[in-house]
C-alpha cells in the first residue's frame, strides 16, 4: 500500500476499573481489555480483527472511534490525533468515521420509521435541508432495500434487512472509515452472504476502509485484505490474509484455524484427526499471566525445555518480524500449513 | 452391517395455537436412527429443528399439539403418560442443550447433580452414585474431578459446564443422545473441546446421536447422515457426502453456496446469497415453502408442495419438483450473485 495510512493506531491501551463489592466501591483492580495494540489501515482496505470472546477486539474498535476514550496510546485519523482534537473538531471528524453494530434488533429505534432512522445522521449534521428525502431513498437503494418501504418500522423487516438499514445509516455522511463490529454474526447463513457481498460492493464503489471485527474466521478470510489475531488484549500475529491463513506462525493462530470445522465432509474426516484441541479457557483479563499471555494454554509451551519456558514466563514477546514474512508475537514461532 | 433401530420418528407434526392463529412449527418429519449412528439436523432459525427434538423427548408445553409417531425401540412415546416417559427421559434418551448455565442448577454442586441423574434411574447408594459422578467427570477430562465435583456451576468455565452436562447425559448409558446446538454460544477453541467430549460420550455408550445445529461445518465432521429442515418441513435427507456434494434441493445448494470458506476452496469468488427470508409459519404459501426464494420456481411450485422422494440414490431424499435438474449444478449456476435483498432491486 502506498501513501500515508488513513488510520494509524499506536500502543493503544484500554483498562477498565473493577469496583470492590463493599460500600466504598473502591477500585479493586483493572481489567486489561486492550494492552498496547498498534496497526495501520489504508484507504479502500479491510483489516480483519479476530479473536475469541474477551480478547479486546470490540474494545479496540470502539476506542478507534473515540467512543470509549483509550487509557493511553494514540489513534491518528488522516493525520489528526484524536486524543488532542477539540470537541467541535471531533464532531466534524465523526462524519468521516462510522460504526455498524452486531445486533440489528437493538441498534434501531423501534418507534422510528426506517427513513427517519437513515435521515437522523443527516439531520444531526444539518445536511438534511439540502439533501432531503432523495438522499434517504438513494441510500436505501444503495444497500439493496426497496426505497418504497422507507415508511415502515424496523419490526417489519428481517434481521438481514435491518442490518442493511444500519449500514445505510453509517453511509449517510459519506464516511471514509467504517468499523464493522461483528456485522453478520447475528444473521442466518443464507442472509449473511448477501450482506457480505453488499459490504464488498460498497467498498469497491465508495473506496471505504473497513475495520472488520469478528470471531468468524471464515467470513474474515473472505472479506479482509489483512488480518490481525488478538489474544487477551494483544495482537499475536498480523499479516496479509492468505499468508496468515496459509502459513500461520503463532501457536494460537494455528490452534484457532485448526479448531474450525469446514463444511466439507471428506476434508473434515482428515482434519478431525489432526485437530489441535487446546485445553482450558481464556484467563481472567484482570490478572493476565506474566510474560507471554498465551503460555497457560499453549500446546508448544509443554514441549519446550525448562530454559526455553523461562523466557515465555518472564518476557512478553514483541510483535515483530521473525523470519516468517509477517510479524508474530511468539519467542518460538514456527510456520505451519494452515 | 445394519444395526438395531433405536428411534423411529414418523410423520411428526407440532403446532402451537396462538392469538394470531395456529403456528405449524413442524410438518411431517420422519427419520430412523440406528445404534451408534449420528444424524445431523440442520436448518436456520425457525426451521423447526429444535421443536422436533423437544417433541421426541415429550418436553413441549401442554398447549402444543403433537401428531404422528415416535417409537423408542418399538415403544410409542407420543401420548405416553408422563410416568412412562420419565423412565426413558434422561435414562434411555439423554439431552444436551445449548446453554449449560440453564441446564445446571446454580445452587447445587455439580457432582451432586450428576449423582442425582444416576440415582433417578438406578437403585444405587448415594456413595456409589457419587463415585460414578467423579468417574464421569474424569472421562470428560475435568482436571482433579474429585475436588471439582464439590464446586458449583458458576465456578466452571462455559466449556467445562457443557462437559458437565455431557457427563450427566451419559450417566445412565443412554441409547440415544440428543444434542441441541451444543456448541453455539461457545468460542471455536472451546467448541473443539466440547465436540470431542460429545464424541467420547457417544463412543463410550455406543448411543445413537441427534446433533442439531445451524453450523454446516460442525455437521460435516460429526454426522453420518443429515436432515435439512426448512419452514418446519424436512426438505432433504441423506448420507453426509450426498448432502454436501450432490444436494438435490435448491435450499441445500443455496446454503452451501452462501458459506464463506476458511480453506482456499472458494478464494476470490463471490458468495452466493439466497434472497428474501423464510416464510411466516402462521400463513404458509400453498406450494413449496422455499418457492418464493427459489430461482428455479415454476407454476407447479406455487400450487403443490413437493413430497420427500428419492433423489440421487434410494436413501437420498429431496423435496423438490425439479430435483433431477440439480444434478451437477453449482450454487452460482442456480442463484444470482447479487448483493440486493429483493429480486430486481437497485444496487
Amino acid at each position: 500500500m502506498n501513501g500515508s495510512p488513513l488510520l494509524s493506531v499506536r500502543d493503544l491501551v484500554k483498562h477498565y476499573p473493577v469496583r470492590g463489592k463493599g460500600l466504598s466501591r473502591r477500585t479493586a483492580g483493572q481489567v486489561h481489555a486492550v494492552c498496547g495494540v498498534s496497526f495501520d489501515l489504508h484507504r479502500g482496505e479491510t483489516l480483519g480483527l479476530v479473536g475469541e470472546s474477551g480478547c479486546g477486539k470490540s474494545t479496540t474498535g470502539r476506542a478507534v472511534l473515540n467512543l470509549q476514550p483509550p487509557t493511553s496510546g494514540h489513534v491518528v485519523f488522516d493525520g489528526l490525533d484524536l486524543g488532542t482534537v477539540g470537541a467541535a473538531e471531533m464532531r466534524r471528524l465523526r462524519q468521516r468515521m462510522q460504526i455498524v453494530f452486531q445486533d440489528p434488533y437493538a441498534s434501531l429505534d423501534p418507534r422510528m420509521t426506517v427513513s427517519d432512522a437513515v435521515a437522523e445522521p443527516l439531520r444531526i449534521h444539518d445536511t438534511y435541508r439540502q439533501e432531503g428525502p432523495d438522499r434517504v431513498r438513494e441510500l436505501l437503494a444503495t444497500v439493496g432495500l426497496n426505497p418504497e418501504h422507507g415508511n415502515r418500522y424496523p419490526h417489519e423487516f428481517s434481521g438481514g434487512q435491518r442490518q442493511r438499514v444500519g449500514i445505510a445509516r453509517a453511509l449517510a455522511m459519506r464516511p471514509e472509515l467504517i468499523v464493522l463490529d461483528e456485522p453478520v454474526s447475528a444473521l442466518d447463513v443464507s442472509i449473511q452472504a448477501g450482506v457480505v457481498n453488499l459490504l464488498e460492493d460498497l467498498q469497491e464503489q465508495l473506496g471505504l476502509a473497513y475495520l472488520f471485527v469478528a470471531h468468524d474466521l471464515s467470513v474474515v478470510r473472505h472479506i479482509a485484505h489483512r488480518v490481525a489475531v488478538m489474544y487477551l488484549g494483544r495482537i499475536v500475529e498480523v499479516g496479509d490474509t492468505d499468508e496468515l491463513f496459509d502459513r500461520p506462525a503463532h501457536p494460537y493462530t494455528q490452534a484457532l484455524i485448526s479448531a474450525i470445522p469446514l463444511p466439507d465432509p471428506r476434508l473434515e474426516r482428515v482434519r478431525a484427526r489432526e485437530r489441535i484441541v487446546i485445553g482450558g479457557d481464556v484467563p481472567n483479563p484482570a490478572a493476565p499471566p506474566s510474560g507471554c499471555r498465551f503460555r497457560t494454554r499453549c500446546p508448544k509451551f509443554t514441549r519446550l525445555t525448562e530454559a526455553e519456558r523461562t523466557v515465555c514466563v518472564e518476557q512478553p514477546p514483541d510483535l515483530a518480524e521473525r523470519g516468517h514474512g509477517h510479524p508474530v508475537a511468539c519467542h518460538y514461532a514456527e510456520a505451519a500449513a494452515g | 452391517m445394519t444395526r438395531e433401530i433405536v428411534l423411529e420418528v414418523e410423520d411428526l407434526t407440532v403446532s402451537f395455537p396462538t392469538e394470531d392463529g395456529l403456528v405449524r412449527a413442524v410438518r411431517g418429519v420422519s427419520y430412523t436412527l440406528r445404534r451408534g449412528e449420528v444424524l445431523g439436523i440442520v436448518g436456520e432459525s425457525g426451521s423447526g429443528k429444535s421443536v422436533t427434538s423437544m417433541a421426541v423427548m415429550g418436553l413441549l408445553p401442554g398447549s402444543a399439539k403433537v401428531g404422528g409417531s415416535v417409537r423408542f425401540r418399538g415403544q410409542e412415546l407420543v401420548g405416553a403418560p408422563d410416568k412412562e416417559l420419565r423412565t426413558i427421559r434422561g435414562g434411555r434418551i439423554a439431552m444436551v442443550f445449548q446453554d449449560p448455565m440453564t441446564s445446571l442448577n446454580p445452587v447445587y454442586p455439580v457432582g451432586d447433580q450428576i449423582a442425582e441423574a444416576v440415582r433417578a434411574h438406578n437403585d444405587v447408594s448415594a456413595a456409589a452414585a457419587r463415585e460414578r459422578a467423579i468417574e464421569l467427570l474424569a472421562i470428560m477430562q475435568i482436571p482433579r474431578p474429585r475436588e471439582r465435583a464439590r464446586d458449583y456451576p458458576h465456578e466452571f468455565s462455559g466449556g467445562m459446564r457443557q462437559r458437565v452436562v455431557i457427563a450427566t447425559a451419559m450417566a445412565n448409558d443412554p441409547d440415544v443422545i440428543i444434542a441441541d446446538e451444543p456448541t453455539t454460544a461457545l468460542d471455536v477453541t472451546v467448541q473443539a473441546q466440547v465436540l470431542r467430549a460429545l464424541e467420547t460420550a457417544r463412543a463410550a455408550t455406543d448411543a445413537a446421536m441427534v446433533l442439531i445445529t445451524h453450523d454446516l461445518g460442525v455437521v460435516a465432521g460429526t454426522a453420518d447422515r443429515v436432515l435439512v429442515m426448512y419452514a418446519g418441513r424436512p426438505v432433504e435427507l441423506g448420507d453426509v457426502d450426498s448432502i454436501y456434494y450432490e444436494p438435490r434441493m435448491p435450499y441445500t445448494l443455496g446454503l452451501i453456496g452462501s458459506l464463506p470458506r476458511l480453506d482456499d476452496a472458494r478464494r476470490g469468488e463471490r458468495l452466493v446469497p439466497i434472497t428474501g427470508s423464510p416464510p411466516s409459519l402462521l400463513d404458509l404459501p400453498p406450494g413449496c415453502p422455499f418457492g418464493p426464494r427459489c430461482p428455479m420456481r415454476q407454476e407447479v411450485c406455487e400450487s403443490a408442495e413437493p413430497e420427500l422422494l428419492a433423489a440421487s440414490a434410494p436413501d437420498h431424499l429431496a423435496a423438490c419438483h425439479f430435483s433431477a435438474d440439480l444434478e451437477g449444478r453449482r450454487p452460482e449456476d442456480v442463484f444470482a450473485l447479487t448483493s440486493a435483498d429483493h429480486p430486481g432491486g437497485a444496487r
